[in-house]
């Protein structure tokens, strides 16, 4: 049977728990009740009415033909001043009575109006030129009155106060704006914010600001003509607008015999205290002690309400929303969430202050997640600080991160900005609609779509957009992906559990980690890399070296080209070389036939194209160790020609260069390792943005930079430490790269590393010792330096049976053209 | 998923592959990959990769799929379908008899 359901209150909330309501298909015969004698508009657009930026029209969510199209009773202009519990009717002051099943109460709040002398007249309400700001009404009258003066006050410096002073600068030149407390929106901002923000009040738009003021009179006989402060001042004026806060309509109900404290009390369905059949929703409502006086969490009661009185979800529960708001405050950006202090010594605070520019930024971080964030004039990350400040997300290491753009190009790629064949991934050429078809087919992680896209599988710089997009695709719901802290996809542990299982279990193999880590022992091609290159580190003589866990280019020692060949790069220590060696090189060439001799970056000499069958010979006739070209492994250490040679080296660059290559050639990793020796600051060997770099500067002292890079991601390297001699440097490198292989993530290049760990921890750990582990750091990566083996040795007998056998004997290969 | 149906075909001796891993074989006008998984058995699959053409014989297995070497696609041996939304790849019909590669029925 169809139910009366009665609504006082025709605002956003009445108005929008309707809606949820009829979208449940919920049955019911709806009255509403209204003061105002208008369908219902969307009051936060007042401001810009005010302002001049929309119209009337503009600002209606329905007007009068949807509440017929819908059978809604709207009783406009109608108050209700009484509710009967007991015979389930509501009292109107225009003397009808009107029965209900089910019974809403969404009366919003009024505008509060502080206790001024003069302010109200005893004949009309307010003072002549006195105005409230809450509903369409105050604002017609405001707007009429403003156009014929000159100066206007507004009293109130929050939200509401700023957004008002704006508007009215729209119909008179000269306003003022006075606030109580000490600095503006002082429940949003903190005190250096509330200045930032005044600053650009005052500067940007002209008006004038006085905080701490305490407005005590009005003055004026028959109209206003000005105001007076408790400290004495007259501030002359013709038009006074109160924004001095709110107050929850809760008259009706009180009178009503219904539970109010500071608003209507209800319980987690939205329901009145001790009501069956009544509810409550919106700014009148207080849920477990809260009032809300924002939109977002109307919406989430709304919802709630709707799905318990439609018996869609009697189940439903609203738990409180964690408020965060980003808005235009008079033009000016402003965001904030949560806490706007700390509040214990372990609250993180992180602060940027620009004033010149207007441009205020704070973080509080607290255990890990985001429990506060301002943001004054640039709102360009606020999206995503609101998201991990409502979901409590990971937070990434470099903080600097969350305040701004950091090595990407300038103003993020918006996803819904995107047409959907945009190219996301410019490496594995994946369109932004493959994403977003792979998310609705139902793989919500980022890994998961990366897996299945290949999308950010490249260099990796479109990462971050990848998951933009996913998350953008997946409206909101996301899903955070268990996999992404494991050392490898296969097995379920963080690096440092990973490595300790490893030792308690003695795993020396590959097989041995799946089969005693892995749930159901089931192996992965996609983990034996990264578990091959950590067992080598960590067990050295004893690891158990399967060859199936190694990558092609391991197994064979060269670099697995586009058509199935392979490239051979002779070790060239700190890229000097001999005319000899450049003979016997030129005659291997020219006897393999190779079709490309190429310099490399790093100062080698690639040949390129060669077929899998041929490396061992052309090894035995080269003759010269293998340059690692190929693994996640020191690869080379490049040189500038150092003292020697140049008027201006102030080091022996080429000779240290050569030196630090000699003692870590081939040392594995988590991650390449590209070095550099630098023979002064002019940089000629990019020492500044390598895995690790040295720079002699003048009076015989080494810089070492660490964690710099300069492929898909550029970085400079922070400065480790300055030495006296070249010995030092030696010791440190090792005792880096060793805690580098020990603790970075599985392809986790230093770039990411370091600015991971942070430089200064560090420099604790590898120059200061504080850990107590140097001397370990030091006798490990000794160990792994006696190891070394050049595996182009590994020539005369094969390591396996065929080796190197092709494996594409029988195709036409797609060629690369022999240059000449 | 592609069975291609094939005469019974000697490939080789067994300890040709090593465990785990994989090696090409010509067979007729045909290049397939054998793989030796950890479990013991054989998977035979055609031995160009849809994608751009590499080596699957050189790419790294578990006992379910192989990962091509460039660009690290993968596909289920079983199947032959794409784990990322590439073509599917052949399956040839591999046992043991005897220590040697039996491809076919």
């Amino acid at each position: 049977m169809t139910k009366k359901l009665v609504v006082i209150g025709n605002g956003m909330a009445g108005a929008r728990t309707v809606e949820e309501i009829l979208a449940r298909n919920g049955d019911f015969s709806i009255t509403m009740f209204g003061d105002e004698p208008y369908g219902n508009y969307n009051r936060i657009m007042l401001s810009n009415l005010l302002a001049g930026v929309e119209d009337e029209a503009g600002i209606y969510l329905n007007d009068l033909s949807w509440y017929a199209d819908n059978d809604i009773t709207l009783n406009a202009g109608v108050k209700i001043e009484r509710i009967d519990r007991f015979a389930k009717k509501v009292y109107a002051t225009d003397g009808s009575a009107t029965p209900y099943d089910k019974l809403i109460i969404a009366t919003g709040s009024s505008s509060w109006t502080p206790p001024i002398k003069n302010i109200h007249n005893p004949k009309r309400g307010f003072h002549q030129g006195v105005f409230a700001f809450r509903t369409l009404d105050d604002t017609r009258g405001m707007i009429r009155y403003a156009r014929d003066h000159e100066r206007a006050v507004v009293i109130g410096g929050g939200l509401l106060g700023l957004e008002a002073a704006r508007g009215l600068q729209n119909h008179l030149s000269d306003v003022t704006l006075l606030h109580a407390m000490g600095h503006l929106m002082e429940r949003q901002l903190d005190e250096k914010a509330g200045h930032m923000l005044q600053a650009s009040v005052e500067n940007k738009l002209g008006i004038k600001v006085i905080t701490n003021a305490m407005t005590t009179e009005i003055l004026g006989k028959d109209r206003v003509t000005g105001v007076k402060l408790a400290d004495g001042t007259v501030i002359p004026c013709d038009v006074v607008v109160i924004a001095a806060g709110i107050r929850p309509n809760t008259q009706v109900a009180a009178d009503s015999g219904l539970t109010v404290e500071r608003g209507i009390v209800v319980d987690d369905q939205m329901r009145v205290q001790d009501e069956e059949d009544i509810y409550s929703v919106g700014e009148c409502a207080q849920h477990r002690g809260n009032l809300y006086g924002l939109v977002a969490p109307l919406w989430d009661q709304a919802k709630v309400l709707a799905d318990h009185i439609t018996g869609r979800d009697t189940e439903a529960a609203y738990t409180g929303s964690k408020l965060s708001t980003k808005l235009k405050v008079a033009g000016i950006d402003v965001a904030s969430m949560g806490l706007i202090a700390p509040e214990t010594d372990d609250d993180e605070v992180i602060i940027y202050s620009e004033p010149k520019k207007g441009v205020y930024k704070q973080l509080i971080i607290r255990d890990g997640a985001l429990a506060g964030a301002i943001l004054v004039g640039d709102n360009s990350k606020a999206a995503g600080l609101i998201q991990s400040f409502d979901r409590a997300q990971a937070l990434p290491e470099e903080r600097a991160e969350m305040l701004f753009d950091i090595g990407g190009p300038a103003g993020e790629v918006k996803p819904e900005d995107m047409p959907d064949d945009a190219q996301v991934c410019n490496c594995n050429g994946v369109s932004k609609g493959a994403i977003c078809g792979v998310v609705n087919a139902g793989c919500k992680t980022v890994s998961g779509v990366m897996d299945k896209t290949r999308a950010g599988k490249g260099c990796g710089t479109c990462k971050p957009l990848v998951q933009r997009i996913v998350e953008w695709a997946a409206g909101g719901e996301a899903e955070e992906d268990p996999a992404a802290s494991w050392y490898v996809p296969g097995v379920p542990m963080p690096k440092p559990e990973l490595m300790d299982a490893i030792r308690k279990y003695e795993l020396t193999s590959v097989s041995a980690v799946f089969e005693k880590l892995v749930p159901g022992g089931e192996h992965d091609a996609k983990s034996k890399m990264g578990l091959a290159s950590l067992l080598k580190m960590m067990w050295a003589d004893r690891y158990v070296d399967e060859r199936d866990a190694r990558f092609i280019n391991d197994r064979v020692h060269a670099n697995i080209q586009k058509d199935g060949t392979f490239s051979v790069v002779p070790q060239m220590k700190g890229g000097v070389t001999t005319p000899a060696e450049l003979k016997r090189i030129a005659e291997v060439a020219e006897k393999y036939k190779v079709p490309m001799v190429k310099l490399t970056g790093g100062q080698r000499i690639d040949l390129l194209g060669i077929p899998k069958e041929q490396l061992p010979a052309m090894w035995a006739d080269l003759d010269m160790p293998s340059g690692y070209a190929y693994g996640k492994s020191f690869r080379t250490v490049k040189t500038c020609v150092g003292s020697d040679f140049c008027r201006f080296g102030v080091g022996d660059s080429t000779a240290l260069g050569i030196a630090i290559e000699e003692r870590y050639q081939g040392l594995e990793g988590p991650g390449k390792m590209k070095l550099a020796v630098t023979g002064c600051p002019r940089n000629c060997a990019e020492a500044y943005v390598k895995d690790l770099g040295v720079v002699a500067i003048d009076g015989g002292k080494w810089e070492i930079y660490v964690g710099g890079a300069a492929g898909a991601h550029i970085r400079k390297g922070d400065l480790l430490v300055t030495v006296d001699s070249p010995e030092e440097v030696i010791r440190l490198t090792g005792r880096f790269l060793q805690y580098y292989r020990e603790n970075a993530n599985w392809l986790e290049r230093t770039y990411a590393f370091v600015p991971r760990i942070g430089i200064e921890r560090i420099r604790e750990i590898v120059i200061e010792d504080t850990d107590g582990i140097a001397e370990a750091l030091d006798a490990a990566v000794e160990e792994a330096v006696q190891a070394y083996k050049d595996p182009w040795k590994e020539r005369a007998v094969p390591a396996t049976p065929g080796q190197f056998r092709t494996s594409l004997p029988l195709t036409v290969l797609p060629q690369v053209p022999v240059r000449s | 998923m592609t069975i291609t149906p094939l005469a019974p075909t000697v490939l080789g001796p067994l300890d040709e592959i090593p465990l785990g891993e994989g090696r090409t074989y010509a067979v007729g006008s045909e290049m397939i990959a054998v793989f030796r998984l950890r479990d013991g058995s054989l998977r035979a699959v055609s031995a160009v990769c849809p994608h751009k053409g590499g080596p699957l014989a050189d790419g790294q297995i578990d006992n379910k799929v192989v990962v091509c070497p460039l660009h690290l696609y993968a596909w289920d041996l079983a199947t032959g379908c794409s784990q990322s939304g590439q073509p599917p790849i052949s399956v040839y019909p591999v046992r043991v008899d005897d220590g040697h590669i039996i491809l076919g029925d």
